[in-house]
This record gives C-alpha cells, structure tokens and sequence, in this order.
C-alpha cells in the first residue's frame, strides 16, 4: 500500500512537468502544425540557461527562472523568423527535415560550448524531503508542481481570455480571414512559436536543477512530449495536461507493477494505441468542417 | 575546355590526395568513442587520456622511429554507428590497429567487422564478460569483465555482512551481464537475490524503480550505471527516503564527480573501481600513475574524470606496445604480438591470457579491483 502511495505521488510530481512540456509542443505542433523537433533543444537550454545564471553568474535561483523562461523566448523567435517563416506555405515534409537538422546544429552547439559532462544546479531548497508517513517527496520537486501549474493556468487564460490568443486561434484557423481582419499575422506567428518555446525552455528550467544538465537531455523529453500531444489531441490544452499525467501514471505503474525495462516505452505504447483507437487524441479539438 | 579543365583538377587533387597520405611518416591507432549522446562525458575522458599517452610516447620518439597518430571517431553511444565507425577507421583510414569503444553494447556492434577484416581491437572499458568468452581472436580486453569484479567482490561480501540484495542496472549488454554474474555469485554464498530493476541507457527519472526498491525487503541495492546517471540516482534515493546500502559497479563511477554533483546523497555510498587515482601509493605502479595524474591536471582537465581516462591512456600504450613489438604496422603481426607484450599498466600488468573457446581465444588481462567508500564528501577505501 506505501509503495503505492509513492507511486502515486511520484505520477502527482512527474506528470506536472510532463504537462508542461505537452501544452509547449501542442501549440507548436497541434495548432501552427509545425512538427517541431527543436521542442527537446529548447527544453536543454532553458536548463542550461538556469545553470550558467545560477553557477556562473551566482544570481537567485528565482530570478534565474523569468531569465530562462525569456531566453527560450527569444531563441524560439529567432528560429522562427529565420528558419520557418521563408518556408511558410511550403509542405510539411520539408519543414520537418529543416526542423530535425535545426535540431542536430542545435545539439551539436551546446555539446561544443559545455561540453559533454554533466552540470547540476544549486538550488535553495533542502536536500532532506518531506516524509509524510511512509511517503516521501523532496521539496524542490513540490515548487517544480507548483510552477508548472502556475505555468499552465498562465497559458490556458493566455491563448482562451486574451485578445492575443484570440488572435492565434483565429490566425491558425484562417490565416487569410485573420489578416483581412487587421490581424498581424506574421507577429502571431513568431509569438506563438516563441511562447511554445518558452514553455519548452521553462520545463527545462525547472527540471534541470531536478536532474543534471547536459546536451542529449532533451531527446527522450522531445520523444514524450510527442506522445503527451498525440494523447490528448493536437491542439488541445487541457487535453496535453490531462495526457501529461496519464502518461506519468502510466509509466510509474507500469515500471512499478509490469517491468521497469519498459518504463520509458509507455510513451511509444500508448502513442500506437491512440492511433489506432482513437486517431484525433482523447481529447479531440472541435474542426471547423469546410 | 571547361571539361579538361574540370578533369584536370581532379587528377590534380586526388594526386594530392594520394601524395598526402602516401608522405605521411606516422603510424595510425583508431579510436572509437561515443563523444555525444547518453556516453559523451565518459568517452571524451577516454579520448583526452588517450592523446596523454600518443604525445609522451611520440615525445620519446615513437614506435618504430615513426610517429603515432590517434584516428578519432565518434560513435554516438549508438552500437550500429560503432560498427559504421570501425569500418571507416579500417577500410578508409587504414588504421592497423584500434581502441574502442567504451559500452558493452558498443563494442559488442563493432566485434563482426574485426572478424570481417581481421584488425584487432584493444578494449579499454566494456565489462560485459561474454565480450571475451564468444570466440573473437581479435579482441584484446584491458579493463575487468563484470565476472572478474564480482569474483572481487567475492571476497569482500561475507564482510559486508550481505543478506540480500535488490539489482539495478541499465538496461544493456554491461548492466544484465552484471546482474547475471553478480547473482550468479551472490546465489552460491547464499545471498538471496530480490528485485532485478533496469533503466534505459538516457532515462533521467528513475523514481518509480527506486520506489519499488524502498519497498522491498532487501537491505542492499547493486547499481550499474555509468556516472551521470548515478547522480540522479543518490539523489532521487534520498528524495524518496530510501535508507539502504548502495554498491556500485563497473568503474565508470567518477566518484568526484558523484561528490560535486549529488552532495550529501553519496554519503555512505560504496563503489566497485579500478583505479586509485587518489592514493597513487596504493596502485601497482605508483610512478606512472603519479605522473597521468599531475599531467591530466597540467592539461586543465577535472581530476573527477582520472578514473575514465587512464583507460584511454593504457589502452593506446597497449596498442603502440604491440605496434613497437610486431615491428610493423599490420594488423596481423600486431595481433600476434599483442600475446606477447608486458605493459606497466596504471592498474597492473597488462599481459593478455587466453579466454573463450580454443582455438579462436580473445585477450583478457587481470586488472585489479578496489571497493571504495564516499564519507563526509571525501574517497575513503575500504579495507578489510
């Protein structure tokens, strides 16, 4: 039964982070149907961001957070302003492979300026957890909660109650509409691949000091983000949330109760599943028809 | 004319080309390391000693009056580039002789091309034991093979006062072979054997393994794993409240870095190593090890990487030992003499015996191995 608790517990804390990661790539991926395969790049350098502000510069692990969370953003605008808006209009396939070399160069730079060791973080938060009975929970692990719940609701009033998230949806639903109706369609294009980004590289803030830092960090990161957006239908916030803590739970228990060595293939188990059961996601975003 | 003149460049430059390596007076030694993915760390320390060694050797003249080149490859901690790679270094580059390539699961990949083109390869850090047991003639290991460490370990577990143990180890050639071996041992002293938990060679969050493991009724955890992911596994231990004794085995642990990185949670931790770059006294050559260390700090490099890059250092000067002994650089006579030679290692003596089936025998020597002890943040070993 304690063992179960943990598991639980574990799936609570895991499955926040996975969220975030999932709403940054369903804006990207799901609504401008870009398949972005820089997601996992930027969630290494928001955490590597975190360590050169924090190590290098000695400045508060708080204020590192914003600084990380900024540095994503612009990083997301200048791969969009450089690579993705001269190949606007071009299909999918081609953005795709422009996206996966982005990635290598990408990779490839911060393994060349940091090296491939391991960095940790510092963080101010202490090194004995919070033992509730049999359960146990470190603290740093319960603000990375906090934060990304935060994170989430942010986004959620960003793109569902403001005039800038009325635009993105009106943008990526008709792009010729939206620019008749005075909308800037190349700035809402820009701020929605950046704010993806700058989820990407807030989720890497907050679990690199979890982790350690280094450059291959995002690749298994990217791999799930894919699935948490595939399970909870392309575009869909909510949906990415909820399909972030299913798949959190799915791999506890399973590592728990079925076989660790299949932890990590969950993500892949259950994006077969979804395709073929339920090919729009559990959670599908109404389409305009016609 | 335009057609002349494009024939004419290239006849000019593969005449360079050819000339290029035709005039080249050096010897070449292929290494095949994985310098990116999940490995990047540990195969980077393996290649920087490794230039230690072709520099002190090409300082003193060389091998064979030529000087000796390291060829270097990246094999991406993926096995089907190792294999790629070990193929380029032989068929493009010519590389007599190679070291590689640091992951059971690599060197594995690369073990049919040597039999495909007959070169012979010095391994330097994989511990799986079928490496030497399978029947490759060409494979020359330097580093213990995980039933050489638990025969180790042996001695020490009535000691320790082992009743029973949990395992968990990545999930690869290196980490089953040495939960088999290790059980395999454990079982006979009568240690009972609990959980077998594995992980993925990139995984970050081991959490529900480690819960898994709090749970049971074992009082020790057997950890394989390459450094990075030791880290976060002492920390994610002392998250979770988990109060059992961990051992560690392989010798990619990096203790130091363990120390920087993990802080307390590697407190009272315990490690399997094969080198002692601490107490240089207390290894079997003294001398030399003093002289890797201060010249590994000389080059700027983290002391923590020491107990990683004195393979690559060994394992070239097994390599230019046999080069100098067979008299030229042809994989065959190096093969040959590769029996015969007797190289002050930083760990032992390297000399090759026999292993695997007769007749088509691979090369293993006996390296020592230490337990060691992280205590109040420092490396303590642990004597009996």
């Amino acid at each position: 039964m304690s063992e179960l608790l943990q598991h639980l517990v574990n799936t609570l804390v895991l499955g926040g982070t996975y969220a975030l990661l999932g709403i940054g790539l369903t804006l990207i991926f799901g609504i401008m149907n870009v398949v972005n395969f820089t997601h996992g790049i930027l969630y290494t350098f928001g955490a590597y961001v975190m360590f050169i502000v924090v190590q290098k510069f000695g400045l508060n692990f708080f204020v590192a957070l914003p600084l990380s969370v900024a540095a994503g953003w612009l990083l997301g605008a200048l791969v969009e302003l450089t690579l993705l808006r001269p190949l606007r209009g071009s299909d999918i396939d081609t953005t795709m492979l422009v996206m996966i070399g982005a990635w290598i160069a990408m990779q490839s730079a911060t393994l060349w300026v940091w090296g491939g060791v391991a960095k940790s973080v510092p963080t101010p938060f202490p090194d004995a957890p919070l033992s509730i009975g049999p359960v146990s929970v470190s603290w740093l692990r319960l603000f990375v909660l906090a934060a990304a719940a935060a994170l989430i609701v942010l986004t959620y009033v960003l793109i569902n109650r403001t005039r800038l998230g009325s635009a993105m949806r009106a943008t990526f639903q008709d792009h010729d509409t939206a620019a008749l109706m005075g909308v800037n369609v190349d700035l809402i294009y820009t701020s929605t691949f950046a704010l993806g980004s700058s989820l990407a590289a807030a989720a890497g803030a907050l679990l690199g000091p979890v982790y350690v830092v280094y450059p291959a960090m995002g690749d298994l990161a990217a791999v799930k983000a894919f699935a948490i957006v595939i399970l909870g239908g392309l575009g869909n916030i909510t949906g990415a949330v909820i399909g972030g803590f299913i798949l959190a739970l799915a791999e506890e228990l399973g590592a728990g109760y079925i076989s660790s060595g299949y932890r990590d293939a969950m993500g892949f188990v259950i994006i077969i599943a979804v395709l073929i059961f339920r090919p729009t996601g559990l959670f599908p975003r109404a389409e305009r028809v016609g | 004319m335009m057609r002349h003149l494009r024939t004419a460049s290239l006849i000019a430059l593969a005449t360079a080309l050819l000339m290029g390596s035709a005039s080249a007076e050096t010897i070449k030694i292929g290494v095949n390391e994985p310098l990116t993915g999940a490995f990047a760390a540990s195969g980077t320390y393996v290649v920087n000693g490794a230039k230690i060694a072709a520099d002190e050797i090409n300082a003193k003249g060389g091998v064979l009056g030529k000087q000796i080149e390291l060829v270097i490859e990246d094999n991406k901690s993926n096995p089907t580039e190792a294999a790629a790679v070990a193929e380029k270094l032989i068929t493009r580059d010519k590389t007599p002789v190679m070291m590689g390539a640091w992951g059971s699961s690599l060197t594995l990949a690369v073990m049919p091309k040597l039999m495909e083109y007959q070169v012979p390869m010095v391994v330097e850090t994989s511990s799986a034991s079928k490496i030497t047991t399978m029947g490759n003639p060409y494979i020359f290991r330097i580093s213990p093979p995980s039933n050489v460490e638990s025969a180790a370990f042996e001695k020490i577990v009535d000691k320790l006062g082992l009743k029973k143990v949990d395992f968990l180890v990545i999930n690869n050639d290196w980490g089953r072979g040495t939960a088999d071996d290790f059980g395999k041992m454990m079982k006979a002293k009568g240690i009972q054997i609990g959980l077998v938990e594995t992980m993925d060679q990139g995984a970050q969050d081991m959490s529900a393994q480690l819960s898994k493991i709090k749970a049971s009724d074992s009082e020790t955890v057997i950890v394989t794993a390459a450094v990075d992911q030791l880290t976060l596994l002492f920390k994610q231990a002392e998250a979770l409240g988990m109060k059992k004794r961990i051992i560690t085995t392989g010798g990619s642990q990096n203790p130091d870095q363990i120390i920087a990185q993990a802080g307390a949670a590697a407190n009272g931790t315990m490690h399997l190593t094969t080198f002692l770059p601490w107490f240089p006294d207390k290894t079997p050559n003294p001398e030399a090890t003093a002289y890797f260390v201060s010249e590994w700090k000389k080059r700027g490099f983290e002391f923590a990487g020491c107990t990683e890059s004195f393979r690559g250092y060994d394992g070239i000067r097994t390599a230019a030992a046999a080069i100098e002994k067979a008299g030229k650089a042809d994989p065959e006579a190096i093969r040959a003499a590769l029996w015969q030679i007797d190289v002050k290692g930083l760990n032992g003596d390297i000399v090759f015996k026999k292993s695997g089936p007769a007749g088509k025998e691979s090369g293993q020597s006996q390296p020592n191995v230490y337990l060691i002890e992280i205590a109040d943040g420092k490396v303590a070993m642990k004597s009996f």
